[in-house]
């Protein structure tokens, strides 16, 4: 993202809006800047805020009359009065911020927008996660903290080392160049990304040890982690096995996601050899 | 996508809070869904939702790309339901936000009846979602549970701030835009009601619950815990 600085009038909206406090007023141009370095590319600013299409040299000229007067004009707090936010052609590796960090576009490894992944909210029409198994999204960066491939890197190398599988299709996954050992390419480590959700399934009595895990790596990186565990229920809709195993170990579980059950898979034409049978 | 399910909050907070969401699977169930996400959305409306959403598109209320100055003495807040519905043109994952017990549990029962054949979740409190169940006469397939965030403690803002904030999962709506709307609302300069609406236009899948939002700010403004 680039702000052009022919049309911008300091007026410090945009400030407020960045969810990585990435944009600031330049005291010397007096134009508003992008920390290229922090920008995670997930268009907040362009896609959030509203636009005007005032003329600049207007804007700017009323804003220092009022500002001589002292004067404080109390404008919409989202709104760009001049369309200054022009998106530019983003490249790789840079373009893998804009694809972990704009939730409308969706992640070419999954096809899935938002953050690329379906977790459990599928799971009725995957089965992906059975009875007595963890689903387990590991989600760094979020909310307003962000975070490196490179730290995502070191909770993937931990997990590898453990034994664990990673998700198939899952955008981080996808970027790994190792998947046996939880690697991701060299080029993409630097990368800062809004958020980055690694997905695991395990067995329910691993639960713990995952947990443990992740705690210890959450004080070697520089970033905030939020964990989901999903898992299956039974036929009365009870989770009697992974549910009380969090509790066990401590957890407050108070939010949840629930699938109703009531997806199913399009149903295909039996094969001719099936119905011959039938 | 977990972007509703590390809503901050404890349980209690979450009683005006039931989300939705209806979402094909690729390849499995996407073909020729648009109809009947459209349809999801569609009886969402007589339950009286506060916000709908598509995960393409946005929610019912959209920041606009060329904005009438006169829009800052008379902005409209209006919702907008059927841009999101008719918006719909390829599968992606569609919400329903209530900010009602009895909507939400009326509403998974006419889900249930209608049987699209696509996964439907609801996001909420563990408890709220079990009602809804109970209401709606089925059982749960999955769960998956919120186990809040980890931090070394000095990098998360207030709670008066994520409880906001993070009812846009997907982190669109910034702390920094959040603190400034509970300070604008304490100056008495917007009400509750319109600085919600600020932020409901940074979210991008139209899951954010401006009724929430607005006790949540207002609450914030008062300074009460």
């Amino acid at each position: 993202m680039e702000i052009n600085p022919r049309k911008c009038v300091a007026c410090g909206n945009c400030t407020y809006v960045c969810p990585m406090n990435a944009i600031s007023i330049d005291p010397v141009s007096r134009r508003a800047t992008i920390n290229r370095d922090e920008c995670v590319e997930c268009y907040a600013c362009y896609n959030g805020m509203s636009q005007e299409h005032l003329n600049p040299t207007l804007v700017r000229g009323i804003r220092k009359l009022f500002q001589l007067a002292r004067v404080r004009f109390d404008p919409e707090p989202d709104v760009c009065p001049t369309a200054a936010f022009e998106p530019d052609q983003l490249t790789w590796p840079r373009s893998v911020r804009r694809a972990f960090s704009d939730p409308r576009v969706p992640h070419e490894s999954t096809g899935v927008e938002g953050r690329g992944t379906e977790e459990v909210k599928t799971n009725d029409v995957t089965g992906r996660i059975g009875e007595g198994e963890a689903g387990i999204t590991i989600e760094f960066g979020r909310p307003g903290v962000g975070v490196r491939m490179r730290e995502v890197q070191v909770m993937c190398h931990e997990l590898a080392r453990a034994g664990v599988g990673f998700e198939k299709k899952n955008p981080v996954t996808s970027l790994m160049s190792d998947v046996e050992s939880g690697t991701i390419r060299e080029d993409v480590l630097n990368e800062k990304v809004l958020s980055a959700i690694v997905e695991i399934k395990v067995r329910a009595e691993q639960v713990e040890e995952i947990l443990r895990l992740t705690e210890k790596v959450r004080k070697q990186i520089k970033t905030v982690i939020s964990v989901g565990v999903g898992a299956r229920c039974d036929a009365d809709g009870q989770d009697r096995i992974v549910g009380p195993i969090l509790e066990r170990l401590g957890q407050d579980l108070v939010r949840a996601k629930t699938n109703l059950g009531l997806g199913r898979p399009v149903a295909v034409a039996a094969p001719l050899r099936t119905l011959v049978r039938q | 996508m977990t972007n509703t399910l590390h809503r901050y909050g404890d349980a209690a907070s979450f009683h005006d809070d039931f989300i939705f969401i209806a979402i094909p699977s690729r390849g499995r169930n996407d073909q020729d869904c648009v109809p009947k996400l459209q349809q999801f959305l569609r009886m969402a409306l007589s339950f009286g939702p506060v916000n709908l959403g598509d995960a393409r598109h946005g929610g019912a209320l959209q920041p606009s790309k060329s904005m009438n100055p006169l829009c800052h003495w008379n902005r409209d807040n209006q919702l907008n339901f059927e841009s999101v519905i008719s918006g719909i043109a390829a599968p992606a994952t569609v919400a329903a936000v209530f900010d009602d017990a009895v909507k939400a549990e009326n509403f998974a029962k006419a889900v249930v009846e209608a049987d699209l054949g696509l996964s439907v979740n609801i996001s909420t409190s563990i408890e709220g979602a079990e009602d809804c169940c109970e209401a709606a006469a089925i059982c749960r397939h999955s769960v998956g549970y919120s186990l809040g965030f980890m931090d070394n403690g000095d990098q998360l803002p207030s709670r008066d701030l994520l409880q906001i904030s993070t009812m846009c999962g997907h982190g669109m709506i910034s702390n920094s835009l959040t603190r400034k709307m509970i300070d604008w609302v304490k100056e008495g300069r917007r009400t509750p009601d319109e600085a919600a609406c600020y932020l409901q236009r940074f979210c991008s899948c139209g899951i954010f619950n401006p009724s929430r939002a607005s006790r949540l700010i207002a609450s914030a403004a008062r300074g009460a815990r």
